[in-house]
C-alpha cells in the first residue's frame, strides 16, 4: 500500500515544502489587519536585496551553521511525509527520523541566538533551550503512541492501520500533545517566546537580509513539516472516501495549518516556564496514560 | 561506497574530535564533539542498524545543546574572549590516552576472534527491541530505575525551594507562595 517514491522526488520536496510553507505565511499574511495574500513574498524579495548584519565579535561561523541548520533539518524531516500513501523515503524507522531531525531546531536556534554576541538573541537562544525540554517529551510519547497503535515505526504503516478507524478518534490526548508540540518546536503561537517581541525578537533579533529570509523560511517549513506528520499519524494520511489519497492529504494538511495560524491569534504569548511546568507536571502524566491505553488496546485486541 | 562512507566519516571523526580540544570557545567545543558524535552515528547506520543510528542523533543533539547550557555556565571561558586551554593534566592525561589506545589497539591485533556464528535478523530493530524487552529486561529496569533515582536526587539537591517553602511550614497554605506566579498549583 506505501512506498517511497521514485529517488527524482528528492529534487521534488523541498520545492513542495517551501510552496505550503508560502502558502501558509499568506493565509497568516492575509489575516493581518490590512494584510496582503502577498506580503510574505515582498518580504522575501525585501530581505534578498537588504543587508545582512554585522555584529561586533561575532561567532559567524556558528551562527550562519544555526541559520542553515533549521531548513536543512526541516525538508530531511520531511522525506518521510507521505503525499498520500508515497513519501520520498518511507523509512523503516520514519518516526525515530522524523524526531532526530526536528531536534536539530534545538541546536538550531540556540546557535542562532549564540551566534551574533547579542545580549537579547542570546536570551531568545536560551528560552528555545527551556522550551524544548518542556514540549519534548509530551511530543515523544505523542509520536510513540501513534507507532505503538500501528505496531510500526513506518510512517507507511501507521497510515495503513487507519485504514478503518482514524487514531486521532481512539488517541485524541496523544494528538493534542502532538499538534501542542508541532507548535512549540516551530516557536509558533502561543510558544513564540523565543522570538518575541518582549527581547526584540529574541533568537531572530540579530538577522537580517538574507540571513532572516533563510531562518525565517526554515521556521515556516519547520512549522508545515511538523504540522503535515499529524495527517499521517493521527488524522488518516491519505485515507478518505471520493477524493484521491494525495487531495486528502493535502486538504487535511492545509485544515490543520489553518487551525493552527488561527489558534496563534487567539491564544496569548505563554512563557516557557509556565509551559514547561504544565508540561511536566499535567501532560506527561496525561500522556503515558494514553500510551498505556492504546498499549492495552493492542495487546488485547 | 560503504568503504568510501565508513573512512569519510571515521576521519570526519576524528578530526571535529582534535578540534574538541584545539578550539577556543565552549560553544565551538561542544559542537565540534557533536559533529564527532554525528560522524559516529554514521558509521552505525552504515552498519545496517538504523534504529541505533537515527536513536544516537537524536539523544545526541538534545544531549549536547543542554550540554553547551552547561559548558557556557561553568567553564572558564564562554564564549573564547579569554584564552583558554580544553587540555589539563597533561602527562597523565597523555599517558592515559595513548595507554588505552595502545591496549584497545593491541586487542584487535592479538585476540584469536571466532568465525562469524549465525547471520544477521532481517529487522535488527525488532531484534534490538525483543533483547531488550526479553533477555536484557533486568539490565534495562536496573538501569531505568538507577536513572530515574540519578534524577530524583540532582532535582532534589538542586532546588532551591521545596513544598514547605512553597505551602507554609505546616503545608497549611492552598495556594503556594511561588517567586512567578501562575504555575499550575495557583
Amino acid at each position: 500500500m506505501s512506498a517511497s517514491a521514485p529517488v527524482w522526488s528528492v529534487a521534488l520536496l523541498p520545492a513542495v515544502l517551501a510552496g505550503a510553507a508560502l502558502a501558509t505565511a499568506a493565509l497568516d499574511a492575509a489575516l493581518d489587519r490590512g494584510g496582503a495574500v502577498a506580503a510574505p513574498l515582498r518580504e522575501a524579495a525585501r530581505l534578498l536585496v537588504a543587508q545582512p548584519r554585522v555584529t561586533v565579535a561575532a561567532d559567524r561561523l556558528l551562527w550562519r551553521v544555526g541559520i542553515v541548520t533549521l531548513p536543512v533539518a526541516a525538508v530531511l524531516a520531511g522525506l518521510v511525509l507521505p503525499l498520500g500513501f508515497r513519501s520520498v523515503a518511507d523509512l523503516e524507522v520514519g518516526v525515530v527520523w522524523f524526531n532526530a531531525l526536528e531536534v536539530f531546531a534545538w541546536a538550531a536556534v540556540w546557535l542562532v541566538g549564540w551566534g551574533p554576541n547579542s545580549p537579547f538573541a542570546l536570551v531568545g537562544g536560551y528560552r528555545f533551550v527551556a522550551q524544548g525540554l518542556a514540549y519534548e517529551l509530551p511530543h515523544m510519547f505523542a509520536l510513540i503512541t501513534a507507532a505503538l497503535g500501528a505496531e510500526s515505526l513506518r510512517v507507511g504503516e501507521i497510515v495503513a492501520a487507519q485504514s478503518g478507524l482514524w487514531f486521532v478518534v481512539w488517541m485524541p490526548v496523544a494528538f493534542v500533545l502532538y499538534v501542542l508540540s508541532a507548535m512549540a518546536m516551530a516557536f509558533w503561537g502561543p510558544f513564540d517566546h523565543p522570538v518575541a517581541t518582549d527581547a526584540a525578537g529574541g533568537a531572530a533579533a540579530e538577522l537580517a537580509g538574507v540571513d532572516r529570509l533563510v531562518f525565517q523560511a526554515g521556521r515556516w517549513i519547520l512549522l508545515v513539516a511538523a504540522v503535515a506528520l499529524a495527517v499521517p499519524l493521527f488524522l488518516g494520511g491519505g485515507h478518505g472516501p471520493l477524493l484521491p489519497p494525495w487531495a486528502w492529504t493535502a486538504v487535511k494538511t492545509a485544515a490543520l495549518l489553518a487551525l493552527v495560524v488561527w489558534l496563534r491569534r487567539r491564544l496569548p504569548t505563554l512563557r516557557m516556564e509556565r509551559y514547561m511546568e504544565l508540561a511536566w507536571v499535567v501532560l506527561v502524566p496525561l500522556a503515558i496514560l494514553q500510551a498505556l491505553v492504546v498499549a492495552i488496546v493492542v495487546l488485547v485486541a | 561506497m560503504e568503504t568510501a562512507a565508513f573512512w569519510i566519516l571515521a576521519v570526519l571523526a576524528v578530526a571535529s574530535g582534535l578540534a574538541v580540544f584545539r578550539l577556543g570557545s565552549m560553544a565551538r567545543v561542544t559542537f565540534a564533539l557533536l559533529a564527532s558524535f554525528l560522524c559516529a552515528a554514521g558509521e552505525v547506520l552504515l552498519l545496517g542498524l538504523a534504529y541505533l543510528g537515527v536513536v544516537i542523533v537524536l539523544m545526541m543533539v538534545m544531549e549536547l545543546v543542554v550540554m553547551a547550557v552547561f559548558m557556557v555556565m561553568f567553564m572558564m571561558n564562554p564564549a573564547g574572549l579569554m584564552p583558554m586551554a580544553m587540555l589539563h593534566n597533561r602527562r597523565g592525561a597523555l599517558a592515559l590516552a595513548i595507554g588505552t589506545f595502545g591496549l584497545l589497539a593491541a586487542g584487535i591485533v592479538l585476540v584469536d576472534w571466532p568465525a562469524r556464528a549465525g547471520r544477521p535478523p532481517t529487522d535488527a530493530t525488532f531484534a534490538l527491541g525483543k533483547a531488550l524487552m526479553g533477555p536484557q529486561m533486568l539490565t534495562m529496569m536496573t538501569l531505568g530505575i538507577v536513572l530515574f533515582a540519578t534524577i530524583v536526587a540532582t532535582v532534589v539537591l538542586g532546588t532551591q525551594r521545596g513544598r514547605y517553602d512553597r505551602f507554609g511550614e505546616d503545608l497549611e497554605r492552598h495556594r503556594p507562595d511561588d517567586p512567578v506566579r501562575g504555575g499550575v498549583d495557583s
